[in-house]
């Protein structure tokens, strides 16, 4: 029930307001990588921000690591005034031992520790005025183009990354794939994707009702995915245009072209429409949930195991709460309002024995 | 803060890149504003003043609105705070206003406990919202904020100064909320004493240590125009919700016979300074000192004196939640056995009652029974007395008779 008002007060001038305050304080985004080595990790990244973000491996000195690595580069870039800090977690050494048993482990540590860092802060009792944010918002996972299925190891590897993080899965250097070929590969890599329940990015559940638009988008991106792309940072002449591209013998795939590659959706998606909401579902959402557990337990749990095994107990929390956002507080009063109650009936019951 | 900057930790390895083609993220303003704008606005003042200062008028001019408040009479016995929460909409944005009255403050003879129960009312928003951050399952973005954005206290318009109760107040409160000073009812003052006014109470505003908001000059943007006002507080205000025709426009005013003071007219009173200052500039800015720097500082004394401590190995403080809560629950226990305490003396009190009045009754019983057995008694001997007096006037009669017959 909205009280009318009769002239202009000047409320709406919070979203200016709003803005402003934005602009001056600037943003962060954190991005992880993760896929096997030569899937186009790094060039992803530098064609999606447009500048040397990653370095590629140059291929002479290119060893593979022992174990999976945790390597994460920040940077700041600026565009038309606004400031954004980016930080690319790069995973080399992923899926590329000869046994890739618990390869996910070092990945969710590195998530699940910087939930401990922000919980950490957030805890403490002389807290900084902005808790700075190194939580993982989104973690690409690069699917090869074999054209058949996902993999054992991709399976299992997104199964217990969705838990804790927002994954979008693409299909990398998907130019080796025809459209038929390549349809056919993400209809099956969608019907897994449901068989195995993992709930990729945007997860409808997690989503504002209450702006249809937004929810209509979000339902069209989730029937692409997971998108096919190409990435390139070189730029090649096509008739008149230069494009970034990547030329072969028989044509130039342009990145930018949607009838090349989906390159396009997966970078409007990121940043242009659905930057600010993968922070506020990794905050809301997943913090929330490693926040809970965390304090639930008590116990020093070892990083890489919180909700790693869907059979886990405290796997159960995940699975009882649809809508993270709208876990329901236990009322810490009950019990004593209930022996109020008791107590009443006591005493009227002590009267009505002793009628004289 | 540039993103650069933390406070803290710069990172190694971080250098400004720069992009050979459009990105887009210069969309994340929008979608910053988009969400926030979705989930709806809160904005909390506190009003405190004496009774009759116009403060609900000023708040009806304020937001165009009529807040439906009655006029509070001078008699109550202590200062009450009263919350009133309203829904306001004006193109897409949804505001939760509350506005929080002090009722009585002023009107009391012994005014030193006065200031008491605005202090608790504040400590007790912050209370519960840091109850609500500390728990383990928990909403904090659906929840609704009820602590104090902006206090505004109405200073009497008597042209001397601030009152000890106002000083007193004001320095109990600026610690924990943003307090912007206001001139009541200024149409009273005259032009020349108003800046003489103003210049003293500042003064002894400083003199007394007491931090007033001071609207902030980081964004320039609005740094020239806030650092202006600042020069202009206290705001001589008149608040009015009564329309007066002036050529041809409908302008809000007070009509005296020596003239019409227009609420809206620089010229007459500081009404449109407030109502920019308040909602049209720094609405966010209240909203975000409230939180990082009021707040903050309750959170971190309430838990210091609860006895945490910030552990750098960072494993004491996850019983942080634990510890509180535990204490918490003692508090409760203890309420509960007072309660229990209370329940018991109470059953036993109504024992003993209860015996007393079987006691009495018995007793009003035994009174009963005896004056039942001397009323019996008595009736016998009345009995036995007629009887006998019955007898001796048959024998009476009995005599007479047999002298009558001689």
């Amino acid at each position: 029930m909205t009280t009318p008002l009769e002239g202009y007060v000047g409320i709406d001038t919070l979203t200016e307001q709003i803005r402003k305050k934005a602009l001056r304080q600037g943003f962060e985004f954190n991005v992880m990588v993760v896929g096997s080595a030569g899937l186009g990790k790094s060039t992803l990244v530098n064609t999606i921000f447009k500048s040397k973000v990653s370095r590629r491996q140059p291929e002479e000195d290119y060893h593979t690591p022992s174990t999976v690595e945790i390597k994460t580069i920040s940077h700041v870039i600026e565009e038309k005034g606004i400031l954004l800090k980016l930080s690319v977690t790069d995973t080399p050494g992923f899926g590329d031992q000869v046994d890739n048993t618990n390869c996910w482990q070092p990945i969710m540590r590195h998530v699940n520790e910087q939930y401990e860092k922000y919980l950490n802060e957030e805890i403490s009792i002389k807290r900084r005025k902005r808790i700075p944010d190194t939580r993982v918002h989104c973690c690409i996972y690069f699917i090869p183009p074999s054209g058949h299925s996902l993999r054992l190891v991709d399976i299992e590897v997104m199964k217990r990354l969705v838990e804790i993080v927002n994954v979008i899965p693409v299909i990398a250097k998907s130019d080796s794939l025809t459209l038929e070929e390549r349809e056919r590969f993400k209809a099956t890599i969608q019907q897994q994707l449901i068989e195995h329940n993992i709930r990729v990015y945007p997860d409808l559940e997690n989503l504002d009702v209450d702006d249809e638009t937004e929810r209509q988008r979000n339902l069209k991106l989730k029937e692409r995915l997971p998108f096919a792309i190409v990435g390139s940072s070189t730029t090649h002449q096509v008739g008149s245009k230069a494009v970034l591209g990547r030329k072969a013998g028989w044509g130039v795939i342009e990145v930018e072209n949607d009838a090349h590659c989906e390159f396009n959706h997966l970078r409007n998606m990121i940043i242009r429409t659905n930057l600010q909401d993968l922070k506020e579902v990794t905050a809301q959402v997943h913090y929330e949930l490693y926040r809970h557990r965390r304090l639930e337990t008590l116990k020093k749990v070892p990083l890489d195991s919180v909700g790693s095994t869907p059979s886990s107990p405290s796997y159960d929390i995940t699975n009882s709460e649809p809508n993270h956002k709208k876990v329901a507080n236990t009322p810490k009063l009950g019990e004593t309002g209930k022996a109020i109650a008791a107590s009443q009936k006591e005493v009227v019951e002590a009267l009505s024995e002793s009628k004289i | 803060e540039a993103a650069g900057d933390y406070n803290g930790s710069v990172d190694e390895g971080m250098r400004t890149l720069n992009l050979s083609g459009h990105v887009g993220f210069d969309s994340l303003p929008d979608q910053l504003v988009n969400k926030a704008t979705n989930q709806g606005f809160c904005f909390n003042i506190l009003c405190i003043g004496e009774t009759g200062l116009g403060k609900s008028t000023l708040m009806n001019t304020l937001f165009n609105t009529n807040f439906e408040n009655e006029p509070q009479h001078h008699n109550m016995p202590g200062v009450k705070l009263k919350a009133n929460t309203y829904e306001l909409q004006e193109s897409n944005v949804r505001l939760k206003l509350t506005i929080v009255d002090s009722v009585g403050f002023g009107d009391q003879i012994n005014k030193e406990e006065s200031f008491k129960p605005v202090v608790e009312y504040i400590n007790q928003q912050f209370e519960n919202y840091l109850q609500e951050e500390l728990k383990i399952c928990r909403s904090l973005f659906s929840y609704h904020d009820t602590r104090i954005h902006a206090c505004l206290y109405f200073i009497s318009p008597t042209g001397h100064g601030l009152k000890s109760l106002d000083l007193k107040t004001m320095k109990n409160l600026d610690n924990k909320v943003n307090i912007i000073p206001v001139i009541a009812k200024a149409d009273i003052v005259s032009k020349g004493e108003l800046h003489k006014f103003k210049i003293k109470i500042m003064n002894e505003l400083v003199t007394n240590g007491v931090q007033i908001y001071q609207f902030p000059t980081d964004d320039e943007t609005v740094a020239e125009v806030n650092a202006s006002m600042n020069t202009h507080l206290p705001f001589a205000v008149v608040g009015s919700t009564e329309e007066i025709k002036l050529g041809n426009k409908m302008v809000k005013a007070r009509q005296y016979p020596w003239g019409t003071v227009q609420v809206e007219n620089e010229n007459h009173c500081d009404f449109v300074k407030l109502r920019e200052m308040l909602v049209r500039v720094n609405m966010e800015d209240l909203r975000e000192k409230t939180h990082t720097k009021h707040y903050e500082l309750y959170r971190r004394s309430k838990l210091t004196e609860m006895g945490f401590i910030d552990d750098n190995d960072g494993g004491k403080n996850f019983s942080l939640q634990e510890v509180y809560e535990s204490k918490r629950n003692d508090h409760l226990n203890e309420l509960q056995r007072k309660e229990d305490e209370m329940r018991q003396m109470f059953v036993l009190r109504v024992k003993d009652k209860e015996g007393e009045l079987k006691k009495s009754e018995k007793e009003l019983h035994d009174k009963f029974d005896k004056l039942k057995k001397m009323h019996m008694e008595e009736k016998k001997k009345l009995e036995e007395k007629k009887k006998s007096l019955q007898d001796e006037i048959t024998g009476f009669e009995k005599k007479r008779q047999q002298a009558e017959t001689l």
